[in-house]
């Protein structure tokens, strides 16, 4: 059993962990992946081409760009925030709680594609949540709302990961079927994805409690900011320059 | 039928025009690298299935190459935020427009839907409408997205020539975040075939493994440590499962299969939240959000990982061995 191509493991971690461009990590590992195990050249090509034919789909969310786009040029998050400043009793808070409990239930019934990134949270939930946060604490400082959007993909990540694996036809479970089949073991999706429920209930609660200290900390970052003599100025709500480079 | 090829046609389309729209935008240093980026990845997602693999495959490592060493690099968009009047004007346009803005925003997910669960029946002329199968939802969701962009459109009263220049701008948002999810797939199935699965394993059998804590802490680490290094708990279980799962826990300490399936896969994606592998969902959003830290949604999400990952650990222990 070789184990050279394990040296395209090791390029990945130390890529990663010397903060390199990970384009540049994951271009180099699978060059040297196919080198140490005497992959030719040409036939290494030629896989990475079959490859990203077969994984194009992977950019599809690309197409919900131009429609999100031309919302936000004519104001949909402003139009979110302004929502949100009209609504009594919202909190950042009860807002990111809701969003991961409606998240984690429809991805259990399969209803993955009903949120997501490019057309949930960048388009309305950070913008609310931001607003829902100053509308109760005031101004924030710049590092505080950073972290706070930040925190809104994560719930979306959170809601997901922890309910699709509920949904009998997803993937993963079939995956862990496939997988135990081929290895002598007959298991039914049912018992698969009911095991999945503990974990479920656990995530929610863990991700709903740090949730709930949210408003505490949020506070204390607000009131670190007014004790400074000058408010931060806003970022503003035109695109910036994207991931900054290594 | 409206085939998935119709799809990823336009997505290169798409691609093609931002890549189009960089090399002419005189204000990016980069345009030229910038906007080659993007043409070039939409010639390959429109054209790639005529070309010979090997080429596409050199051309993935050149855009890689472009990407990794700083070639895309958006640009200010402040032609474009002028003509809009800024924040002010966006704000009396939000005032106008109220919750018809959200019409078409919603629009995507519930095409989708409505594709998935009922036009996949739907015939015309005798053959069906969206080509069935595994691409249903795909092309549910091209389909959803050129629906929602003609009510955008529509209520938007904007031209159709501003919808290039909006996607640019969120394309370049994002920059060559955008490539990871896809080279990443990529990686994974050069290490496939490259048997770094089987080898990982391989060590993974050496570990002393008698007694039945350090056995569920090495497979619940392991499968989280490897789902880390992976970027996905799908290619890392089998490895990990196959390695410790079966001969350790399941034959040596009679564990219930299922329980170590499920429970297993899901201390997995504890890893998924943590490293920047899983890019699309890491990465991505982070872009997405304009975060400068592009490591900020992991580590919004460390503290929960962690958390769950022990729960997981004791859930496996307590659960596994009824």
């Amino acid at each position: 059993m070789s184990l050279w191509p394990l040296l395209g493991l090791a390029v990945v971690v130390l890529g990663f962990a010397l903060r390199a461009n990970p384009l540049l990590v994951v271009a180099v590992s699978s060059v040297v992946t196919g080198l140490a195990a005497k992959l030719p050249i040409l036939k290494l090509l030629a896989m990475l081409g079959e490859a990203f034919l077969k994984n194009r789909i992977l950019l599809l969310f690309v197409l919900t760009l131009p429609v999100i786009g031309l919302l936000e040029r004519h104001g949909l998050r402003e139009h979110a925030t302004r929502w949100i400043a009209s609504m009594r009793a919202v909190t950042a808070s009860r807002l990111l709680t809701l969003y991961l409990t409606l998240r984690q239930l429809t991805a259990t019934v399969g209803l993955t594609s009903l949120a997501g990134h490019a057309q949930t949270v960048r388009p309305l939930l950070a913008p609310m949540t931001e607003a829902a946060a100053e509308k109760v604490h005031g101004p924030l400082p710049e590092a505080s709302r950073l972290r706070l959007r930040a925190l809104c993909a994560a719930t979306d990540n959170v809601g997901l990961f922890f309910g699709e694996d509920l949904f009998l036809a997803f993937g993963a479970v079939l995956l862990i079927q496939a997988f135990f089949q081929n290895n002598g073991i007959q298991l039914q999706p049912l018992q698969i994805a009911v095991w999945g429920i503990p974990t479920a209930v656990c995530a929610f609660l863990i991700h709903a409690g740090r949730l709930w200290q949210l408003e505490a900390r949020l506070r204390r970052e607000a009131s670190l900011a007014s004790a400074k003599p000058t408010v931060l100025p806003r970022v503003s709500t035109d695109s910036g320059s994207g991931p900054r480079d290594q | 039928m409206i085939r998935l090829q119709y799809v990823l046609w336009m997505l290169g389309l798409v691609l093609i025009m931002a890549g189009l729209l960089g090399v002419r935008d005189r204000t990016n240093s980069r345009r030229w690298t910038t906007g080659g980026f993007w043409f070039l990845l939409g010639l390959l997602v429109m054209l790639g299935d005529l070309l010979p693999p090997a080429l596409v495959g050199a051309v993935v490592l050149l855009l890689a190459l472009i990407a990794g060493l700083g070639g895309v690099k958006g640009s200010s968009h402040q032609s474009d935020s002028s003509t809009t009047g800024g924040s002010d004007s966006r704000r009396e346009r939000a005032r106008r427009l109220g919750h018809w803005l959200l019409f078409p925003a919603l629009l995507i997910p519930v095409l989708t839907l409505v594709g998935v669960l009922g036009l996949s029946r739907l015939r015309v002329g005798g053959r069906s409408l969206l080509e069935g199968g595994q691409a249903l939802t795909l092309v549910s969701l091209g389909v959803a997205c050129l629906g929602a962009l003609a009510a955008a459109l529509l209520v938007t009263r904007e031209s159709p020539t501003r919808v290039p220049h909006e996607g640019r701008r969120l394309l370049d948002a994002i920059g060559w975040a955008a490539l990871l999810p896809l080279l990443l797939a990529v990686l994974g199935q050069v290490f496939a075939a490259a048997g770094v699965g089987s080898a990982v394993a391989s060590l993974v059998a050496r570990l002393p493994l008698e007694s039945r804590i350090a056995a569920v802490l090495a497979y619940g680490l392991g499968m989280a440590s490897f789902t880390m290094i992976m970027g996905n708990a799908f290619a890392a279980f089998p490895v990990i499962t196959l390695g410790i799962g079966i001969p350790v826990l399941i034959e040596l300490h009679g564990a219930n299969p299922a329980v170590l399936g499920a429970v297993g896969m899901l201390t997995g994606y504890c890893g998924t939240l943590m490293t920047p592998m899983a890019a699309n969902f890491n990465i991505v959003p982070a872009a997405l959000l304009e975060l400068p830290d592009q490591h900020a949604v992991i580590k919004a999400q460390i503290p929960t990982a962690l958390l769950l990952l022990a729960a997981n650990l004791v859930l496996m222990y307590v659960l596994a061995f009824e």
